[in-house]
C-alpha cells in the first residue's frame, strides 16, 4: 500500500493551490460580502482546464484520474467552498453522469464543450417539495413525437443562473422510483427561467438558484439513459457529487486547522501564545485527526473509482464524516480565534457559514447515517447498474481519440 | 532560435531559515523553483511563442533540482537538462557562471535567460558573470522585451530600475535577467504537468560540458544569525489627525531623525 501522492498528483495540487492563493483568496471575502459569484471564477477555471480535469482528452478534458479530481476539490474548498461547488455540480453531478450514462453522440454534443469549459453545467434534482425524498419529484416530462415537453420547478440549484446545461430528473410515469427519467436541458430553451436565491447563511460567493420549466420542448435525443432510469442515474450522480463534497470538506478542515495554528501562534494571553494552552491544543488536535481521517476516506473512494469498483457506501461515509467534521472544525476554529473569529475580519466565520450547507445537500448527514447503518445491518445493498462509472484507464483517458 | 532558461531549486520563501553550527538549515520546508526563475521561464516562453524557437530549461544542482526543472517543463519548456557532478558540491557564483556558460555554449543558444536573483543567496551575480565569461551583452532587470530581430541579431529591452524604465539594445547572443515587472508567470498547465511527470531528464556532467571543475574562490567560513535588535513601539494618540501628526513631528525632531 503506497500512501504517497504521485508526482503528477502533487503538481496538480500545487498548481490549483497557486491559482487559489494568487487569484481567489485575496478577493473572496469581498465577493462573499456582496453575495455574488465573482465573474472571473468560471472563465478562469475553464481556461486552466480545471472544469475538465478528469474527463478523457478525447472528450475535451485533461485526462487525469478521479484522485486528481478529489485533490483539486480539496484545494478549491481550502480557499472557498463556492469554488468546490462548481466542481460538484459541473463535474460530479453532471459531466461524470454524461461520461457514465451518455451515448457517444451525447458525449460529443454536451460533454465535450463542458469538459473544455465552454459550457458550464448544473444538476436539477431537488424541487421545492422534494429533497431527500427523490421519489416525491413532481416535475414532468411528456413524450410528444420526437420530443419531450418539460414542466416543473427545480430548487436549490447551484449555478442555475450561470450554467448553460442542466441535467434534470423529471417524472415520465407515476411509479415513485421507476417513473423518473433524466434529461439534458439547454438552459437557453424557450420556457426555461432561472433565478438566484439570496439571503443564504453561507456559500455567499457562489450561485444558488432555481430553474422553472414551462412547456419546454427538447429533442428525445436529450434523454439521458432510458425512460425510468432517472432514479438510478440520480443516485449514481450523487456517488460522484458526494465524492467532490467529501474532498472539498476535507480542504475546509485543513483551512480551519491552518488558520487556527497561525492564530494560536500569533495571539498571546496571560503572557503566553495561546497555542500553549491545552484546551486550544485539544481543538487543534481534533482538527488534525479529522483532516487526516477525512483525507484517507475520500482518497479511498477516489481510488475505488479509479479501479471501477462500486463506491456508494465508501463515498457516503467519506461525505458524511468530512462534512460533519468540517462544521465542527470551523466552529472550533472560531473558538480559537475568540471574538475576532466572530467577525469577518478573519476567514473562520465564513468557513463555518459555508460548512453548514454541505451537511444538508447531497444527502443530509441523517441520510448518510441511515445508509451506513443499512449497509452494516444488511438492509441495504447496491444493485448493479446498466452503466457503471468507467474505471480510469490512463491510455484511453490520455489519448486524443 | 534556441533559448536557454536557467533555474535553481531553493528553499520555499515561507521556510524558517536558521543557522546551525555555521550551516544554514530550513528544516522540513520544501524546495521549490526559485520564484524569480518563474519570471525567467515566462519570458523565455513568451519569446518562443512570439518569435518561434525552442526553450530548454537547465539547472545546476543535485537530483532534487529535477523538481524545479519539472516545474519549468510543466509551464511549457520543451526540454530540461540537469547539470550535476560530484566534483562541484557547492559552487560559488563564479564557478556556477563558468559551468552555465559552458552549458549555454554546448546548447548553442541565442539567449540565456535568468531570474534577477535567487532567493537563497540573493547575490544576483550569476547572470552578469555568465555574460562576462561568454563575452555576451548582459541585459539585467528586464521588465519588457520590445524587439527581437533574429536576422540582424539584435534585441531591445526595457530595464526596470528605481528611476523608471531604461531602454537598452544589445547584440545576440545575449544574457537576460528578468524582474518582476515582466508580468506574472503562468501556472503549470495540466497537459504540461503530464508531460513533465513522464519526462526523463538527462544529466550533464562536467566532462560532457568539456570543462574541468572550476575553482571555488568564495567560501563561507562563518555564518551566524544577526543578533536580535531591541526595538520598542510607541502608539501616538490624539483627537485629530493634525494633533497626532504634530506629536509625531515633535518626537521625530527630539529623536534627531529630522
Amino acid at each position: 500500500m503506497d500512501f504517497h501522492l504521485s508526482e503528477e498528483h502533487r503538481m496538480v495540487q500545487n498548481m490549483v493551490r497557486e491559482f487559489t492563493q494568487k487569484e481567489v483568496i485575496p478577493v473572496i471575502k469581498e465577493w462573499d460580502r456582496r453575495q455574488e459569484m465573482a465573474p472571473f471564477i468560471l472563465p478562469r477555471m475553464a481556461e486552466l482546464g480545471i472544469l475538465g480535469i478528469n474527463i478523457p482528452v478525447r472528450y475535451g478534458g485533461q485526462g487525469f484520474d478521479y484522485l486528481a479530481l478529489g485533490l483539486v476539490c480539496e484545494e478549491l474548498e481550502a480557499a472557498d467552498s463556492t469554488l468546490r461547488v462548481v466542481m460538484s455540480v459541473h463535474m460530479g453531478l453532471n459531466s461524470m453522469a454524461l461520461l457514465q450514462w451518455g451515448t457517444e453522440e451525447q458525449k460529443k454534443k454536451f460533454l465535450v464543450p463542458q469538459a473544455k469549459g465552454e459550457k458550464a453545467a448544473c444538476f436539477g434534482l431537488t424541487e421545492p417539495g422534494a429533497g431527500s425524498d427523490v421519489a416525491g419529484i413532481k416535475g414532468t416530462a411528456k413524450r410528444v413525437g420526437d420530443e419531450y415537453v418539460l414542466n416543473g420547478e427545480k430548487m436549490w440549484i447551484s449555478l442555475a443562473t450561470k450554467a448553460q446545461h442542466a441535467l434534470v430528473v423529471l417524472r415520465t410515469a407515476e411509479d415513485p422510483h421507476e417513473g423518473l427519467t433524466a434529461f439534458i436541458l439547454e438552459l437557453d430553451r424557450k420556457g426555461v427561467k432561472t433565478g438566484d436565491i439570496h439571503g443564504k447563511l453561507g456559500m455567499r460567493a457562489g450561485s444558488t438558484g432555481w430553474i422553472s420549466m414551462t412547456d419546454v420542448h427538447i429533442p428525445a435525443g436529450n434523454r439521458l439513459g432510458e425512460e425510468g432510469e432517472g432514479f438510478k442515474i440520480a443516485m449514481s450522480c450523487l456517488d460522484n457529487g458526494r465524492y467532490t463534497v467529501a474532498a472539498g470538506a476535507t480542504g475546509l478542515i485543513r483551512a480551519c486547522l491552518e488558520a487556527s495554528v497561525k492564530y494560536a501562534h500569533g495571539r498571546t494571553a496571560f503572557n503566553r501564545e495561546i497555542g500553549q494552552f491545552q484546551l486550544v491544543q485539544q481543538k487543534i488536535a481534533y482538527m488534525v485527526q479529522s483532516y487526516e481521517a477525512a483525507r484517507l476516506l475520500y482518497l479511498r473512494a477516489g481510488w475505488m473509482k479509479n479501479q471501477g469498483e462500486r463506491n456508494t457506501r465508501e463515498t457516503s461515509l467519506a461525505k458524511w464524516f468530512a462534512t460533519d467534521a468540517s462544521f465542527d472544525a470551523a466552529s472550533e476554529a472560531i473558538q480559537v480565534h475568540g471574538a475576532y473569529g466572530f467577525s469577518d475580519e478573519y476567514d473562520v466565520e465564513r468557513y463555518l457559514r459555508n460548512s453548514k450547507g454541505a451537511v444538508i445537500y447531497e444527502g443530509t448527514s441523517e441520510i448518510h447515517q441511515l445508509m451506513q447503518a443499512g449497509y452494516a445491518l444488511g438492509y441495504r445493498e447496491d444493485a448493479d447498474l446498466r452503466c457503471e462509472l468507467p474505471s480510469y484507464d490512463a491510455e484511453f483517458w490520455q489519448a486524443a481519440g | 532560435m534556441k533559448i536557454a532558461v536557467f533555474v535553481k531549486q531553493v528553499p520555499d520563501s515561507a521556510a524558517k531559515m536558521a543557522v546551525d553550527n555555521g550551516t544554514v538549515t530550513w528544516g522540513e520546508a520544501p524546495l521549490v523553483i526559485n520564484p524569480w526563475d518563474e519570471y525567467a521561464v515566462e519570458a523565455a516562453l513568451v519569446l518562443a511563442e512570439k518569435y518561434g524557437g525552442e526553450v530548454s530549461a537547465l539547472s545546476l544542482g543535485g537530483e532534487s533540482a529535477k523538481e524545479a526543472l519539472k516545474h519549468a517543463l510543466a509551464m511549457g519548456c520543451g526540454e530540461a537538462i540537469l547539470i550535476s557532478d560530484p566534483a562541484i558540491p557547492s559552487p560559488d557564483a563564479g564557478a556556477t557562471a563558468r559551468i552555465l556558460a559552458a552549458a549555454a555554449t554546448k546548447l548553442g543558444v541565442y539567449l540565456a535567460i535568468f531570474g534577477k536573483q535567487a532567493i537563497d543567496a540573493d547575490t544576483g551575480l550569476t547572470a552578469p558573470m555568465t555574460a562576462r565569461l561568454l563575452g555576451w551583452p548582459s541585459l539585467t532587470l528586464v521588465a519588457a522585451i520590445t524587439q527581437l530581430d533574429a536576422v540582424a541579431k539584435s534585441i531591445r529591452v526595457e530595464r526596470g530600475i528605481e528611476e523608471g524604465r531604461q531602454v537598452v539594445e544589445g547584440k545576440l547572443p545575449a544574457i537576460l535577467s528578468i524582474g518582476k515587472d515582466f508580468g506574472e508567470p503562468r501556472y503549470p498547465s495540466f497537459m504540461g504537468i503530464r508531460k513533465a511527470s513522464k519526462a526523463e531528464i538527462p544529466t550533464w556532467s562536467l566532462a560532457e560540458l568539456g570543462i574541468p571543475a572550476p575553482e571555488i574562490k568564495v567560501s563561507w567560513p562563518e555564518i551566524f544569525s544577526p543578533p536580535p535588535r531591541e526595538v520598542s513601539g510607541d502608539l501616538i494618540t490624539g483627537d485629530s489627525a493634525e494633533e497626532i501628526a504634530s506629536k509625531l513631528v515633535d518626537k521625530l525632531l527630539a529623536a534627531g531623525v529630522l
